[in-house]
């Protein structure tokens, strides 16, 4: 983009224009004031909400205790403990959810991008995306109680969480991978299918590889989102103070759940933990950001 | 769709892999029609591989899923929240009152908590829109152009932090450094409805006030990354043109980038109203929950759907009761559904955005 305003006075002739005036000027210097100002306001609750979570949790983690241990058989008062099982719980209801979200929101991407061309069903499908992209949480949520629970009579349970997760995750997949999809050359298709190679073969061989990175970028900042998510394990899962390695039954803590559940305690113990487990997940979200941009640099196409 | 032509062509044969080249050894010997090998291909329906109607059929099967899926969280909402809406003892609409504690009498209404959503939602997007559309000319307009990726992503990562540390921060950490500055503003814009002495007290800060900044910090990235994007297709010849004829950085901005980007700014202040409608963690830990009803002030507490239903949610075990969350849960998904179709819509309707 050209819009250096220094060009035009570069000229070899001096400019036969008369200077700008005052008032456009100070109009000009406002607005870029404002401008400026409106950015280092958003940098401000940024540092500040980051700045209050490590001050605060950052003793807390400290200790080897935090990430070995869990709150079973502390009183609410008690000093110790750890997250070890809110951590498990996090990363396993996240897991799960990927493992159910990866699959369908490729091949959503897939059916936009190399089937769906300008008919209805594309239309309606992109439409759907945006929909879902923008469905709170909490709906989400309260969609998996009403077919989970009221409907199947199926407990409260870790895969519940995983499958209201699934909601939220799926449209942001589908949003990355579908502009990385996108941007596949034409020509590397055209190439597979005149050496013979079927569509599907052409796609999984071909297409997937050449876009991966950007796909596997998409679905780590899209874990790291669900990750963070509360309001599903607060409808569809019990909080435990203890280790709960089944996913299909009993209550299993999370480390927003552990937030909530601890905010409840009002002693310098429940306080500690509150912001022991929140920078555990900023970190843990943190962690997953950066392997995104670690495996986006790995694996992108090679070009000369 | 054009491949089993490849397959048929004799010539070639050599390149088309070893399978495909077993399977064209037959043909080659009544194959000396090799001018016009489109034309029988063609003709005869194309045979599709197995293994392409599978695949076609996964693609096609998950978007057909999508598309179910909106229908069926609808559809599940509505039919659970029948029935309680049948046994709700007072308007639904328009009743202030939420007492489902007793299932046999079940007494709510959504007024109250449709209020407080608006408000709380208007009082972010007030905030978020004029500074999201600063960041948004900053990052395209006026930051220098290497730092221009790296302050994009500091934006990012924004939406990066979840929703529950922003929500514990605005309760220990930034409602206490509003509280002087409240309380000034009762005490001496108190005769402004909105400024009035609120229902809870302010100096615990779970007021609409807090709760509204601290969702306006939330909804700041997604404003600013759409409205981003639109600014950045601005058209060169436009800007140039601006330059040439001697505008200032701001008269550019004011005549080509703005006029350009103001519906794709609009659509995404809708697109970041409908998270601030939905936002639920946040406002659940920091509104302070009030016994009388909202008195149209900022420093009210009270209740939005979102954070009702999560407050409420652990301790879901009565299918009525139940339903009468999931009516105010749909109403919700209604509710957020219209604002995000109006933002898509009008993207929609400018080509010039694609």
């Amino acid at each position: 983009m050209s819009t250096n305003l220094a060009d035009p006075q570069r000229l070899a002739t001096p400019p036969t224009f008369q200077s700008v005036s005052v008032n456009r000027r100070i109009k000009n210097g406002i607005a870029t004031a404002l401008v400026w100002g409106a950015f280092l306001v958003a940098i401000i609750p940024l540092v500040w909400v980051l700045y209050t979570v490590v001050q605060r949790g950052f003793p807390v983690i400290l200790d080897g205790d935090w990430w070995q241990k869990s709150m079973s058989g502390l009183l609410a008062r008690q000093q110790g403990g750890g997250a070890y099982h809110a951590i498990y719980g996090t990363l396993v209801q996240g897991l799960v959810c990927a493992v159910i979200s990866v699959p369908i929101g490729i091949m959503i991407a897939i059916y936009l991008v190399e089937y769906g061309g300008r008919s209805r069903l594309s239309k309606a499908t992109t439409f759907m995306v945006d929909i879902l992209t923008g469905v709170p949480s909490i709906v989400a949520a309260l969609f998996v109680y009403t077919v989970w629970i009221t409907t199947f009579g199926l407990g409260r349970s870790a895969l519940a969480v995983s499958l209201a997760l699934v909601l939220l995750m799926v449209p942001v997949i589908v949003r990355t991978t579908e502009e990385m999809l996108k941007i596949v050359p034409d020509e590397l298709r055209e190439a597979s299918y005149a050496l013979g190679i079927p569509k599907w073969k052409t796609i999984v061989k071909i297409v997937i590889p050449t876009a991966l990175s950007g796909i596997l970028t998409g679905i780590m900042l899209a874990l790291a989102r669900v990750m963070g998510e509360t309001a599903p394990v607060l409808v569809l899962a019990a909080y435990a103070p203890f280790i709960n390695y089944n996913l299909f039954d009993g209550p299993m803590a999370s480390l927003p759940l552990m937030m909530v559940n601890e905010r409840n305690n009002p002693t310098a113990a429940g306080f500690d933990r509150i912001w022991g487990a929140a920078i555990t997940l900023v970190v843990l979200i943190t962690l997953f950001n950066l392997l995104a941009t670690v495996i986006s640099r790995a694996l992108a196409p090679k070009t000369k | 769709m054009n491949d089993p032509v490849v397959a048929k062509r004799p010539a070639g044969s050599g390149d088309t892999g070893a399978e495909r080249g077993v399977a064209a050894a037959p043909t080659a010997s009544e194959a000396p029609i090799p001018p016009t090998p489109e034309a029988p291909v063609t003709t005869k329906a194309p045979h599709v591989r197995p293994g392409d109607r599978i695949f076609r059929g996964l693609a096609t099967g998950s978007g057909v899923f999508i598309v179910v899926l909106i229908g069926a969280i609808g559809l599940f909402l509505i039919l659970q929240a029948i029935p309680s809406l049948g046994l709700d003892n007072v308007n639904f609409l328009t009743s202030r009152e939420w007492n489902t504690t007793d299932p046999t009498n079940l007494r709510f209404g959504i007024l109250d908590l449709t209020l407080v959503t608006v408000v709380v939602a208007l009082v972010a997007l007030l905030i978020a829109m004029p500074i999201a559309l600063g960041i948004a000319l900053f990052l395209t307009q006026y930051a220098p152009r290497r730092l221009a990726r790296p302050f994009a992503y500091v934006i990012d990562l924004l939406a990066a932090v979840p929703s529950i540390v922003f929500g514990l921060w605005g309760l220990f950490v930034l409602g206490p450094v509003l509280f002087p500055f409240s309380e000034w503003l009762i005490a001496n814009l108190g005769w402004i409805p909105i400024f009035a002495k609120g229902n809870v007290n302010v100096q615990l800060g779970g007021t609409i006030f807090t709760a509204g900044i601290v969702v306006a910090v939330m909804i700041l990235p997604i404003i600013t990354a759409v409205s981003r994007e639109v600014f950045e297709r601005t058209p060169t010849m436009h800007v140039e043109g601006a330059i040439a004829l001697g505008a200032t950085k701001w008269e550019v901005v004011r005549t080509t980038v703005l006029p350009f980007g103001k519906a794709g700014y609009v659509s995404a202040s809708m697109l970041g109203l409908g998270r601030a409608l939905g936002e639920t963690i946040a406002v659940a830990i920091i509104l302070s929950t009030a016994t009388s009803s909202f008195g149209w002030s900022l420093f009210d507490g009270g209740s939005t759907f979102a954070s009702k239903i999560a407050l409420a949610a652990p301790e879901f075990n009565d299918a009525r009761s139940a339903g009468a969350y999931i009516a105010a849960g749909l109403v919700l998904f209604v509710l957020t559904f219209v604002v995000n179709a109006i933002a898509r819509s009008i993207v929609a309707g400018h080509k010039e955005y694609e």
